[in-house]
């Protein structure tokens, strides 16, 4: 009984995890699938649909598994559609910066390049983690977010050193969502590697990029969290809303 | 050379299957006919990701979703590449988008109506991308080289586009009732503005068709839509749901389907401007291209500093 | 012969509204230049000519075409053009430039007939 209970609150941490890495991709996929057929020209249009595919491909994978490991474990019959559309805000463990709403050009590709770079050195850190499937899911995904950070990267520096306008509207980005940094670092219980360990590195990169950039980075700004606990901001409860309208309509339906 | 002897080598290379290439000489008619078709096909790529991206934050499952937004995305690219040879006729992409927002290019009416249920993205993808990939598998052969490369290519990625519409429908037509209902009620939408894409009947062509000559299109309107009822009429039998039009029957004399009168007053109005989303289209797309001003500005500005660097540092 | 009146309305050709001088915008904006896109599809394989795009510098027209022209596992590599760099010849010189090449069958393998015993040739 006591090994059981043991197993089980190693195998909830485990899945908690899981869905953290999930919902993080799926909500920022789902923010950014916002852009196709709204970019500011065709080509950047696709290029940002493509992050958004890749996006919502690593939401799969990671459901996929958290369906396994629960369905293992409890006896349930979980999907990674049951988990993506039919858990409530409470439940959803995504970072809060994800479900922000996108903003403007500079806001959307100054987000998808802080989160990015965070992205890129979590998954390295994964990639040696001792969970062979989260192993293999980093292993797959990381190259995608190498270009995420290439290309974003790439707009940070070009809007920042582009026109005095490009550049004012990237300074009210960050001030609009540097306060959402802090808690990529901030250590979970349910946390399989140690996220503190990649900040300075995090912060080493937006340094150099800002520079290039002409952007300075804000310092002793007070940091928003919650998100990996389920406590988010009210931009979220909408989202869900409107993400799982045809699952929580017909319950049960096959599509 | 008389105009009179280019025209006639013109015509002669368009018999004997020679492809136009840009900087070759052609009428101004043909150029401007070409200009304008491969301009409101680009148009209609571009406006018609609307109507499904409509559906995209709101799609049923990951898979759906992963699924509809490539398919949104594959249209942008379409446009890009429609764009792009018809900029080989020397109008830029930007005029033909500013065309566009002011209402003087058109594109597909079928865009003009909303997209009101999930099921509507089966019948989109079924009816309307059957209807337009008729009209692309023979547009493959057009005779002016860039747009028929365009076409090649979009026509090897549309393939999935109907396949998944139709598998969309035939998930719902084995779903529950609401499922099935909804199914039965985005065909009944969707069946008859499919049709008015073929554009009017032959006979209410009255002048001699200059663009079936210059092999610009190889088919007629009435012929490509009798080709479309003939395939839609079998496909829809393994869905078990009914197309809704009374006079639909097979023609033993014909060889074909016959079917009921289009309510060309219906396609008129949505054709001037009057249809359900005619407005809230064009203004997304001006939105869009307006908020984005600002960015490839930036981008323009940041790519002459960069050039102007580069030339100080090797000066 | 000008005075054609095309009514066909598939994509094609609606007709234009004719243009109002109030209707006919032209944006003063100045574009992204246009490139031409040239994409290996294995190695081993000539780069060859994928279509055309617009970025604002030479990195980004590399990135916008693995984008728009590698979605589909198309490409291992990309060149990327300025549209305006490309020189091509006219074709009012076809003549002169190719049509003398016709008549010069003997540089053609076929051209030697070689009884079947030749093995290897």
């Amino acid at each position: 009984m006591d090994s059981n209970q043991q197993i089980s609150k190693s195998t909830n941490l485990q899945i908690n995890q899981t869905l953290h890495l999930a919902d993080t991709a799926l909500i920022l996929g789902q923010r950014n699938s916002d852009w196709c057929a709204h970019g500011p020209i065709l080509e950047q249009d696709i290029a940002i649909t493509n992050i958004t595919l890749d996006l919502i491909g690593q939401a799969r994978n990671f459901y996929q598994y958290a369906a396994t490991l629960i369905n293992n474990a409890e006896n349930k019959n979980e999907t990674e559609d049951s988990l993506a559309y039919l858990r409530n805000e409470r439940e959803f463990k995504n970072f809060l910066i994800c479900e922000l709403p996108n903003g403007n050009w500079a806001q959307t590709i100054l987000r998808q390049f802080l989160f990015s770079v965070y992205q890129e050195l979590l998954f390295e850190k994964l990639i040696a983690c001792n969970d062979q499937q989260l192993s293999a899911i980093a292993a797959k995904s990381i190259k995608e977010t190498k270009y995420h950070v290439k290309w974003s990267s790439e707009w940070v520096i070009r809007l920042g050193d582009g026109t005095e306008e490009s550049k004012t509207k990237m300074e009210q980005a960050i001030d609009e969502i540097w306060m959402y940094t802090g808690e990529f670092f901030i250590a979970n219980d349910y946390d399989i590697i140690d996220v503190t360990s990649i900040k300075s590195k995090w912060l080493e990169k937006i340094n150099e990029i800002f520079e290039e950039a002409t952007l300075s980075v804000p310092e002793n700004t007070f940091m928003q969290s919650g998100g990996k606990n389920g406590i988010h901001t009210e931009y979220l409860g909408f989202l869900l809303s409107e993400m799982q309208v045809l699952q929580r309509t017909y319950p049960g339906a096959n599509w | 050379m008389s105009l009179h002897d280019l025209e006639k080598l013109f015509q002669e290379k368009i018999d004997k299957e020679i492809k136009i290439e840009p900087k070759d000489w052609m009428p101004d008619a043909y150029r401007k006919t070409n200009l304008r078709q491969i301009s409101q096909h680009a148009h209609s790529e571009i406006v018609g990701m609307l109507p499904e991206g409509n559906w995209i934050s709101r799609a049923p499952s990951l898979k759906r979703k992963a699924i509809l937004i490539a398919k949104v995305q594959d249209e942008a690219g379409h446009g890009l590449y429609l764009y792009s040879a018809a900029e080989t006729l020397g109008t830029s992409r930007e005029q033909m988008i500013d065309d566009l927002h002011s209402g003087k290019a058109k594109y597909s009416s079928i865009f003009n109506y909303p997209t009101l249920t999930w099921a509507d993205m089966g019948a989109v993808g079924w009816l309307v991308d059957g209807a337009a990939i008729l009209n692309q598998v023979m547009l493959c052969r057009t005779s002016y080289g860039p747009y028929a490369r365009a076409m090649v290519r979009i026509c090897k990625e549309e393939s999935f586009h109907q396949r998944q519409g139709f598998e969309t429908l035939l998930v719902l037509s084995k779903g529950t009732d609401e499922q099935k209902a909804m199914c039965q009620d985005a065909i009944n939408r969707w069946w008859w503005p499919s049709l008015m894409m073929f554009g009017p009947k032959d006979s209410e062509s009255t002048n001699s068709d200059q663009s079936i000559k210059w092999k610009i299109k190889r088919k007629t309107n009435d012929e490509l839509r009798q080709q479309f009822v003939d395939m839609i009429v079998e496909q829809v039998k393994l869905l078990g749901m009914t197309l809704p039009d009374p006079e639909l029957k097979w023609n033993e004399d014909r060889k074909h389907y016959d079917f009921g009168e289009i309510n060309w007053d219906e396609f008129w109005n949505v054709v001037k401007g009057n249809g359900p989303c005619n407005k809230q289209r064009l203004e997304a797309r001006k939105k869009a291209h307006e908020e984005g001003e600002w960015v490839r500005a930036a981008a323009l500005a940041f790519a002459e500093k960069r050039k102007n660097k580069l030339n100080t540092k090797a000066a | 012969m000008m005075n054609i009146q095309i009514k066909k309305f598939y994509y094609g050709d609606i007709p234009d509204s004719s243009p109002s001088s109030s209707n006919d915008v032209r944006s003063t904006e100045n574009p992204w230049p246009l490139w031409e896109i040239f994409i290996r599809s294995k190695q081993g394989l000539d780069h060859k000519h994928a279509g055309s795009l617009h970025a604002a510098d030479a990195q980004m027209a590399i990135e916008n075409a693995r984008d728009v022209y590698t979605r589909r596992q198309e490409g291992l590599s990309i060149w990327a053009v300025e549209s305006k760099f490309i020189h091509a010849s006219n074709p009012d010189d076809a003549e002169m430039f190719y049509e003398p090449s016709t008549d010069k069958v003997y540089r053609h393998p076929t051209f030697y007939d070689l009884p079947d015993e030749v093995k290897h040739m």
